[in-house]
């Protein structure tokens, strides 16, 4: 005998309408492939390209507390959000974020991260210095690889000095195709 | 052995078709193991944070079950609303509520209860707040009062 979707369903919604879960995450389509999103009491505590799932459940419950459940409500805001994002008509993200996985120097770079504007770029040793740490670029280039909540605290609009790509968590085309959603550079050629 | 549990998702995938399998045998009606598959895992929900072992997860979600699945067992034993008075010889209810007015309290509703509802004494007991024999009595000394009345 298996569980009809229904019933699925309506125990997933039940429990995170009870408050009984740490972790509720979804999974949102995009133009940059399947995302999955999570998010704990606190705000949006993840956003994953290409996700498989049980090592991020397995990540959610280390970080946050064991009880993680695919659940859409929790996560309904961010992903209509993201929606609006990638048509074009969001330019700001109105989302609180839950970074307590993130060590202290991690978070402070976040945060620094969250203002830099849509459609705009900086650099790893600019982000660096507003983060009082002017010889990190490198390791703020660490910390951007690591985000866990990609696009969202926008890590694509960090750039080289020389103004080359550099490198993105999920991978170059997906920060190509950001930044000329953006209007930050050129239509990127295929995608 | 350490602790570890899995992500409750992981933990949920693996028992559910077996916890709705055994709700299934347990209550019989789809409906009703369906309702009780809810309360099992948000209780299972409940206790998974506080769980101190990560071992033999799937008897321990079926004890769940099987508990409540006992509770729901014990609700439906409760007494039934009122039904509908039911069609025959027995007066019907309007006519028995207006001859049994005159009675004390207790004894009148055990007399239309009993007659008018046909209800089990054992409902009319928990119905009253008293016990079964109690609720016999009441109707008794209701329909004696009755007789002696109308000769």
């Amino acid at each position: 005998m298996t569980v009809s979707p229904t019933l699925d369903n309506r125990f997933r919604e039940a429990a995170a309408a009870a408050g009984l879960l740490d972790v509720a995450y979804d999974l949102a389509e995009t133009p940059v492939g399947t995302l999955l999103v999570a998010a704990t009491d606190r705000g949006l505590c993840r956003v994953s390209f290409d996700p498989q799932l049980e090592r991020e459940a397995e990540w959610l419950a280390q970080a946050f507390g064991v009880r993680v459940l695919r659940a859409a409500k929790p996560v309904e805001a961010v992903r209509r959000q993201l929606d609006e994002y990638f048509e074009g008509t969001r330019t700001r993200f109105e989302l609180p974020v839950d970074l307590r996985p993130s060590a202290p120097f991690s978070r402070e770079v976040l945060r620094r991260l969250a203002r830099v504007p849509y459609g705009e770029v900086t650099t790893y040793g600019a982000l660096a210095r507003a983060a009082h740490r002017p010889q990190a670029a490198r390791a703020v280039g660490t910390v951007m690889n690591r985000n866990p909540i990609p696009i969202v605290l926008p890590c694509h609009r960090v750039v080289g000095a020389d103004g080359s790509l550099v490198g993105y968590g999920g991978g170059l085309d997906r920060k190509r195709l950001l930044l000329s959603l953006e209007g930050a550079i050129d239509q990127p050629l295929d995608m | 052995m350490a602790l570890h549990l899995p992500p409750f998702e992981s933990f949920y995938e693996e028992h559910r078709d077996a916890v709705l399998r055994e709700l299934r045998r347990l209550l019989g009606s789809a409906a009703a193991a369906e309702d009780a598959y809810q309360e099992t895992f948000l209780r299972a929900l409940r206790a998974y944070g506080r769980l101190r072992h990560a071992e033999n997860l799937r008897a321990w979600v079926l004890t769940i079950a099987r508990r409540v699945a006992v509770d729901q067992l014990r609700r439906r034993e409760r007494p039934p609303e009122a039904a509908e008075p039911a069609l025959d010889r027995r007066p019907a209810y309007a006519e028995l509520g207006e001859l049994a007015d005159g009675l004390p309290r207790k004894e009148r509703a055990a007399v239309v209860l009993r007659y008018g509802y046909d209800l089990s004494y054992a409902a009319i007991g928990a119905a009253l707040g008293s016990s079964e024999q109690a609720a016999r009595q009441a109707a008794s000394s209701g329909v004696r009062r009755l007789r002696r009345r109308m000769q």
